[in-house]
């Protein structure tokens, strides 16, 4: 059990997790307005992993998130509005509105993107890594993906190779049992996800996603180890998305009773009890952190609203870097 | 449909002015189209008896389409020195193997080439890939006496807007391709202005002879003495032509100009070639220009001493390799045996292609010019 | 101190990569080798030999079979500030790696709105005529000469083989250098001190009146044998080497058909949506009015690369198809 933080510390795990689930919320509603469009895969239910887990990490640490990112992003630093302009295809978006929903991207917080190939980013985490190593830097790359990534071929590859040269790689892996649509025990022979780690010669540990203290707590120990050059480190989190793989999906391949189930143990109303029994919370302070969160949100659409759309003169730029004339 | 000058693609037949059964003569107008440049007359280069007209007055066809059959006419083989002309293939359904309008493969850059030249390449035999007409069948096929005129430019129901892009189209070529020099010199006239003066109180108005007249025989006799700016640059040679036809540059109502040819002008006395002048403005103003006037012009003169311009140096008119251009005839200041006296002058102006002469022979010219003009009764 | 010779040096191409290769590990920190066997093996192709030995482990990298991710973790490597080589065996093995290339090697800079380069090198080899059969002789160079955010290069002479991959170095976007593997035991001469090399421009390698024969890597030399035996029968023929792929160089490709009014496009990979195709369609966009043939091409027969000889032969382009190409467009002079 992770002892919890100082009250400030305490409390900015509720506001990053209640920022996560009003970000999504308000995405959702976006798009069924039509204001945001392509692919978008909502991370409600699973606030507590990128929360917990980005906490743990120092701003000189890399990360590599999936389509699945707008969470990752947020509590890394990108502001809401640079989130939610790129949603909106504006030029002020964090990448430029090239990306979109799928590929969030702020190199000066070494937030290397949302790759929306699955598996596509643990090789490059393994490259960042060794990128570090080559040049006597002693920081992590984080790599999140989730259940569905450890049947890619490329999983194995990345973890062996980076267990191969010890490179410091957080592999952190969020499973929340399904890939898309595929329950984990439907695709995989071998459903315990720690096993395929250490099969590579990566050690592994299991924790429960939708406690983000014990994220947090977790994740702290995988980094130090991955940081001190004892060389990668396999976290596998358990978890569960509460709402569809993206916003066309009727839900076919589970039941409505396993969401309910699920959703029964939502990270965050666990964690205001939790921080209520300590009596580190008031309902006056959860009532301050929503109604600041709800005038974070509407400053992010308004932005993302006013913004210009890029000129379409602008098409071809950054194909290729500008080379010095 | 005649090409009538490879910056034309289609044009529309205004009217016939034989029918079927009427016999022909070689050079005899039978039509009148309308083109981009304006109504041209359709001349035939084959005697023979209409056959058929196939193209309706008012319809509108692609350069080489038939407009009449011809029979009774020996079964010539088509002139090789004939300019494209008003389809008349040989008579009788078969057609032949070789002649206008048939279906043949060209190679884009042959067929690009015939143009210039004013060759039908469907008159020609192809040696290339698929038995295709190539560029060295076209060279090697007789070259026209009728010079080709600028690149085409799309066809456009603006008239004066297809003439812009014709004009732009050739005198880019010309800017691009021929390496221009100028030359320029002031001639005394004050020979000329009193025997004009002398010739004109003698007769009528209408008779009146004006300066450029004799300035043009000027020119034309003096390109005899100089052959090397009179005639054309194609293929990378020079083809020094023996006549003089002399294009003129006038200038449209509507905008634009054109430079139809006074034919063999070093030939023609002075009356004639007035008339000849006088003839040709009406009729560029008229529309009834004949396409042998504008395609074979083996140099060209720009007079716009009418507008008060001094001096104009004229941009060739591939593949032309010269061009004379005249100012107005002005009193100024002259040195004669030391004094300063007002007389006559006119400032003359030579552009010519450097890749065929060099200063010193465009030099000459301008001398053989102001020679020539001094004694005026001669010209 | 060492004292360059004077003189120009005979050496191999193989031996031209290699000298390459250990200059920009001499020359730069962040450059390092990584790929299947460069290290211990010193190379499939033999081109790495040596510099395991002369700059240890951590800039000669054995990887394990497992082209992906060395190729996603150059990527990564790349982001983070080194400047990666990656040595892929053949371009039939690079299809493993395929992924990386096109979604993330290619897409990066765009995706992110321009905040990061991949300042990556990929050499690997290409094409047939070793019997090495189907699975180690194609050229997909075409496919990947189709995504924008890469450029494709292929030496296909000696001072390229030993320009080309510091040119390639200092281009700031990732760069495929295609390693003909018929060329690597070639010898030739070379200046003492390399010269740089341009990734902009086709070169001209053989100056001609009536035809152009276009041909890039393996091609070019059977180009150029072709132009010979071309001369002996009248016909003159240019010979162009692409030389970069990606961007294709419009400028020269036209300017020698405009010269020669002919054109021959010559390439190992198969005709069907091949970079011969890409050529043709350029000339005819750009140079149609100056073309008195159709342009023709020699390509390699549709069939996945046969072992025996005889069979390997008849698929690929050979000088006597060229020679009887070019025949078909232009009469022999005189």
């Amino acid at each position: 059990m992770t002892p919890t933080p100082p009250r400030d510390e305490a409390i900015g795990l509720l506001r990053d997790m209640l920022r996560i689930r009003r970000l999504e919320e308000k995405s959702a509603e976006l798009y069924s307005a039509g204001k945001i469009r392509g692919f978008l895969h909502l991370y409600i239910g699973q606030e507590a992993v990128a929360t917990g887990a980005m906490r743990a990490l120092t701003a000189d640490d890399a990360i590599v998130a999936t389509y699945r990112e707008h969470g990752h992003a947020l509590v890394r630093g990108i502001t809401a509005g640079a989130i939610m302009a790129e949603m909106y295809g504006k030029a002020s978006g964090c990448s430029r509105g090239r990306g979109g929903s799928m590929h969030l991207f702020d190199v000066s917080r070494r937030f290397y993107g949302g790759n929306a190939i699955v598996g596509g980013g643990l090789p490059l985490a393994v490259g960042l890594a060794l990128a570090d190593r080559m040049q006597g830097k002693a920081r992590a790359t984080a790599c999140f993906f989730g259940d569905g990534a450890t049947a890619e071929g490329v999983f194995q590859e990345s973890l062996n190779l980076a267990a191969l040269w010890r490179l410091p790689v957080l592999f952190a892996c969020e499973n929340n049992r399904y890939a898309m649509g595929t329950a984990l025990d439907r695709a995989q022979a071998q459903t315990d996800l720690c096993l395929k780690a250490t099969a590579q010669g990566v050690p592994a540990g299991r924790v429960d996603g939708m406690d983000v203290l014990a994220v947090l707590g977790a994740t702290q120990d995988a980094v130090r180890a991955v940081r001190g050059g004892e060389g990668p480190r396999f976290l596998e989190y358990q978890t569960y998305r509460f709402r569809a793989h993206s916003m066309f999906d009727p839900e076919l391949y589970r039941s409505k009773a396993e969401v309910e189930e699920w959703k029964k143990r939502d990270p965050i109303p666990a964690y205001v009890r939790c921080l209520e029994s300590e009596g580190l919370l008031a309902a006056a302070d959860l009532e301050r952190l929503e109604r600041e969160i709800a005038a974070e949100l509407s400053e992010a659409v308004r932005f993302a609203e006013e913004s210009p759309l890029e000129p379409v003169a602008n098409l071809l730029v950054d194909v290729c870097t500008p080379r010095p004339a | 449909m005649p090409s009538l000058g490879a910056d034309m693609v289609s044009g529309t037949l205004v009217e016939w002015r034989v029918k079927a059964g009427d016999a022909v003569k070689r050079g005899q107008i039978i039509a009148e189209v309308e083109t981009d440049k304006g109504a041209i007359e359709v001349e035939i280069f084959e005697d023979g008896v209409v056959d058929a007209l196939l193209v309706a007055p008012g319809t509108k066809v692609p350069v080489g389409t038939p407009l009449a059959t011809l029979r009774g006419a020996a079964a010539m083989p088509p002139s090789p020195a004939a300019p494209p002309t008003a389809a008349v293939p040989p008579s009788g359904p078969a057609g032949g193997e070789v002649g206008r309008g048939r279906q043949v493969r060209v190679s884009p850059l042959a067929r690009k080439r015939a143009a210039e030249l004013g060759i039908d390449p469907s008159t020609l035999r192809g040696t290339g890939a698929g038995g295709a007409v190539t560029m060295a069948d076209v060279e090697a096929a007789p070259v026209p006496a009728r010079a080709p005129a600028p690149p085409p430019p799309p066809v456009e129901a603006d008239r004066s807007a297809a003439m812009r892009r014709a004009i732009a189209a050739a005198m880019s070529r010309s800017k691009r391709e021929i390496p221009h020099y100028y030359l320029a010199t002031d001639v005394d006239v004050s020979r000329l202005v009193a025997w004009l003066e002398r010739r004109n109180a003698a007769v009528p108005v209408a008779q009146r002879m004006l300066p450029a007249a004799p300035l043009f025989k000027a020119v034309a006799l003096g390109l005899k003495e100089v052959p090397e700016l009179n005639g054309t640059f194609l293929d990378g040679a020079f083809h020094p032509s023996a006549a003089v036809h002399l294009g003129v540059a006038i200038s449209l109502r509507q905008g634009g100009l054109v430079a139809p040819a006074i034919h063999d002008a070093d030939k023609l006395g002075l009356d004639e070639l007035m008339n000849a002048l006088r003839d040709l403005i009406g009729r560029v103003r008229g529309g009834s220009i004949r396409s042998s006037e504008l395609a074979d012009p083996t140099v060209t003169v720009t007079n716009l001493g009418d507008q008060g311009v001094r001096e104009v140096f004229g941009v060739i008119f591939p593949p032309q390799v010269a061009i004379v251009g005249l100012g107005r005839i002005t009193q100024r200041p002259w040195v004669a045996e030391g004094r300063i006296e007002a007389r006559p002058v006119v400032s003359a102006t030579l552009s010519a292609d450097h890749r065929v002469s060099d200063g010193h022979r465009g030099g000459r010219f301008l001398s053989a010019f102001e020679r020539l003009l001094q004694e005026p009764e001669k010209l | 101190m060492t004292v360059a010779p004077a003189g120009p040096i005979r050496m191999t191409y193989r031996e031209a990569v290699r000298a390459a290769l250990r200059e920009a590990l001499a020359a730069d920190p962040r450059v390092f080798l990584m790929g299947e066997d460069v290290g211990r093996y010193g190379g499939t192709y033999a081109a790495t030999k040596g510099l395991l030995e002369e700059f240890g482990p951590e800039r000669v990298r054995d990887t394990p079979l497992s082209e992906l991710t060395f190729t996603g973790a150059g990527i990564g490597a790349a982001l983070g500030g080194m400047r990666p080589i990656l040595e892929i065996m053949t371009v039939n093995f690079s299809l493993l790696a395929l992924d990386q290339i096109v979604n993330n090697a290619a897409t990066l800079r765009h995706m992110s709105g321009g905040q990061v380069s991949v300042p990556l090198v990929i050499r690997m080899a290409t094409g047939a005529g070793r019997q090495v059969a189907a699975q180690h002789s194609h050229s997909l160079e075409a496919w990947y000469a189709h995504i924008p955010g890469i450029r494709v290069v292929a030496p296909a002479v000696l001072e390229d083989a030993r320009g080309m991959l510091a040119a390639a170095l200092r281009d700031p976007d990732p760069v495929l250098i295609f390693e003909h593997a018929a060329l690597y035991g070639v010898e030739g001469e070379l200046p003492a001190v390399p010269r740089q090399v341009d990734l902009d421009r086709a070169a001209v390698r053989r100056s001609g009146d009536d035809v152009s024969l276009i041909a890039y890597g393996g091609t070019v030399g059977k180009a150029l044998a072709a132009a010979e035996q071309l001369a002996a029968g009248g016909i003159s023929a240019e010979v162009v080497d692409l030389r970069t792929l990606r961007p294709l160089d419009d400028a020269t490709i036209v300017g020698s058909v405009r010269k020669t009014h002919r054109a021959v496009v010559v390439d190992e990979g198969w005709r069907s949506g091949s970079l011969a195709a890409e050529v043709m369609a350029r000339i005819m966009e750009q140079a149609f009015y100056e073309l008195d043939a159709p342009v023709a091409r020699v390509c390699t027969a549709e069939v996945p690369i046969p072992y025996p000889k005889h069979l390997e032969d008849a698929a690929l382009p050979q000088p006597e198809t060229i020679v009887a190409a070019a025949r078909s467009l232009v009469k022999p002079r005189g």
